[in-house]
């Protein structure tokens, strides 16, 4: 097996104990780049069309060769001192292309910053490179993460996912999600605002953490919902997860929102086990809710019998394993994620695109202009997609006065009641007393490329059971738990109360355990052995 | 079934949002406005308690959690000519801006 298939903390152990050098690792990571990922995204290049474009995975948006390489050769020449090269030692990792690093570009997957470099790193970035990992590139993504099929991006071709090329990574951190599942990278550096780490992640069969909002530090992190944005990774194994968030997890004194709170052992208490812990399974992620784009009606109907089988038999496993499956637990505003979201989101995200406007930086219109607001408009209308765009102008319809309906306080009203939904379920002195709670990850297995993108109704839909968790601040962590049909892989998220991610990571790594042995662990993405991989 | 967002008001919204576009997007972008707003009516539907406050954040911020204060001082940022690079126009160490137009508020 190839160094770039293996996780993260069996390669830094190779190279901490001189059996490949990090140098190595990284020729092997970009040799599977070169294999597998094809086109490397630009933008207002042209969307995948030939034999080869449509048969490669396209995650990135630029790979950073020479600059993993000095990284690399940085912690070969550490090891060879006898220095503590850290607990990511040349480990191979990507970054959402929402993330600074200085001197790089942070595209946000828009042709309005499509010329910016950044002359400051993120705080998750600096912790990563802090604890030895290399960083090979940065990965495609919806346009400012507004999307959930990484089609919305201005860099094309866009992100396609490795186990069917025919079919949408989810969103928005899908360059992420491709990258990791396709061995470009061990790790991915994400965010999640309304799902956009655990929905790619279910999609292409990885693990992806949401941390509790506030647990890692947003600075650097280009800003789509300020109160919902939260940094995390992407991985293949739950250990790697642990690892990561142990890395990048803590106070920051440079954002405020950064939680002043201990980080603790993740390896340790990762492997503690799981008798007698609480899991709920509630029949609200169980079902699916979309608009009916005929009747202009809200339709409800059951899960995929596949999805629901599959989040069932994980519970089995646990329950094997000593947890206690608790059924039925009521969340009665889970249908109200969505609609929700679209007034939060909206709202924050047209407040914190106000500020690219072609003067400061980043993209300025070609065309003549007369004045400031021509320049502004034209700048604006020509760089920004079609969901930025959307995101602006409803932010602007929910709060602006001469609009208001409100909406925009009955939506943080109904996130009060969501974020009561879960205090009640996680009280350990309330009926239920959760640890925590198993739902789908997304109510469908990936959907083919084009299938869904320009209905940003339903769209948005593809979000309903990762929403909820955003609103209420709370982390989650979704792991695969089999395969469809079609061979599509089939997530599952576990969902605690805040600053749970010790027991989150527990309880995933216990099930990673015990399912260790069953046939759906060996499979891997067809792209990898049309490769010769 | 009676729009929410009208032609004028999305051309008020526009204008708002600083873009210029087309006719053809600006049609496309209203309908899934509209359609958007059908979602988003469904919250008038929720039995909401009054008693029940609005919150800006899903995670309550407390002695428990919260950063204290920093301390409040200036730092010279060292990548002072890096950032002024990424302007589109410079000169003489300011960005350049075209007119900026005035006019009356109502």
């Amino acid at each position: 097996m190839k160094t770039c298939d293996l996780p993260a903390f069996i390669v830094t152990d190779l190279i901490k104990t001189k059996q490949v050098s990090a140098v190595e690792v990284l020729e092997d990571t970009l040799e599977r780049i070169r294999q597998v990922d094809g086109r490397t995204g630009q933008v207002d290049a042209l969307k995948a069309s030939s034999e080869e474009d449509l048969s490669t995975v396209h995650a990135f948006t630029l790979v950073t060769e020479d600059y993993a390489r000095k990284q690399a050769e940085n912690i070969d020449r550490l090891i060879k001192e006898g220095e503590n090269p850290g607990p990511l030692a040349g480990v191979p990792y990507t970054a959402k292309d929402i993330f600074t690093v200085k001197g790089i570009q942070a595209t946000a997957g828009s042709k309005i910053l499509s010329n910016y470099i950044s002359p400051y790193s993120a705080t998750v970035v600096e912790r990563m490179e802090e604890a030895g990992a290399v960083m090979v590139g940065k990965v495609n993504l919806d346009e400012f993460t507004y999307g959930s099929s990484s089609e919305s991006s201005a860099y094309k071709p866009v992100p396609r996912n490795p186990w069917d090329t025919s079919r949408v990574t989810g969103g928005s951190s899908g360059g992420s999600a491709a990258a990791v599942a396709a061995g470009e990278g061990a790790i991915s550096l994400g965010t999640d605002t309304g799902g956009s780490i655990r929905h790619p992640a279910s999609f292409c069969g990885t693990v992806g953490l949401k941390p509790t909002y506030g647990r890692v530090s947003r600075y650097g992190l280009i800003a789509f919902g300020s109160s919902l944005d939260c940094p995390g990774p992407l991985t293949r194994t739950v250990t790697d997860a642990a690892l990561t968030l142990q890395a990048i997890a803590g106070p920051d004194p440079r954002d405020n929102t950064a939680a002043a709170v201990a980080v603790p052992d993740y390896l340790e208490e990762m492997e503690k086990d799981i008798r007698g812990l609480r899991i709920g399974l509630s029949e609200e992620f169980f079902r699916v809710t979309y608009f009916d784009s005929e009747s202009m009606e809200l339709v409800e109907n059951p899960i995929d019998p596949q999805i629901r089988d599959a989040v069932l038999s994980a519970a089995g496993f646990l329950a094997q394993l000593g947890a206690d499956i608790v059924m039925d637990v009521p969340l009665p505003h889970t249908k109200y994620g969505v609609p929700t979201y679209f007034v939060i989101s909206r709202v924050e995200a047209s407040s914190n695109l106000l500020r690219y406007d072609g003067v400061k930086y980043g993209y300025r219109t070609e065309k003549s202009f007369a004045d400031l607001r021509e320049l502004y408009r034209k700048t604006r209308g020509e760089a920004f997609g079609v969901e930025p765009k959307l995101r602006m102008l409803m932010g602007i319809y929910l709060s602006a006065a001469q609009f208001d309906k409100g909406y925009y306080e009955l939506a943080l009203k109904a996130r009060a009641l969501m974020r009561q939904d879960f205090d009640t379920i996680f009280d350990p002195k309330g009926k239920y007393k959760l640890d925590a709670l198993l739902t789908p990850t997304a109510p469908s297995t990936a959907f083919p490329i084009g299938s869904v993108y320009g209905d940003s109704v339903l769209m948005q839909y593809s979000d309903q059971l990762t929403a909820t968790t955003n609103h209420a601040g709370i982390p989650g962590l979704s792991i695969p738990v089999g395969f469809d049909r079609d061979n599509l892989p089939i997530g599952a998220q576990v969902l605690g109360s805040d600053y749970s991610e010790g027991l989150l990571l527990r309880i995933a790594r216990a099930y990673e355990k015990v399912t260790e042995n069953e046939d759906w662990r060996v499979k891997r993405p067809p792209i990898l052995s049309k490769n010769g991989n | 079934m009676t729009d929410k967002i009208s032609p004028e008001d999305f051309e008020r919204l526009a204008e708002l949002a600083s873009l210029e576009l087309p006719a053809d997007e600006a049609e496309y972008l209203r309908k899934e406005l509209n359609n958007q707003m059908l979602s988003i009516e469904v919250l008038e539907s929720i039995p909401i308690d009054t008693e029940i406050g609005a919150a800006a954040h899903g995670i309550a911020y407390n002695e428990r959690n919260s950063a204290n204060p920093r301390e409040d001082f200036s730092l010279q940022d060292p990548n002072r000519d890096a950032i002024l690079k990424q302007a589109p126009e410079m000169e003489d160490g300011y960005i350049v801006v075209p007119d900026i137009s005035h006019e009356e508020l109502d």
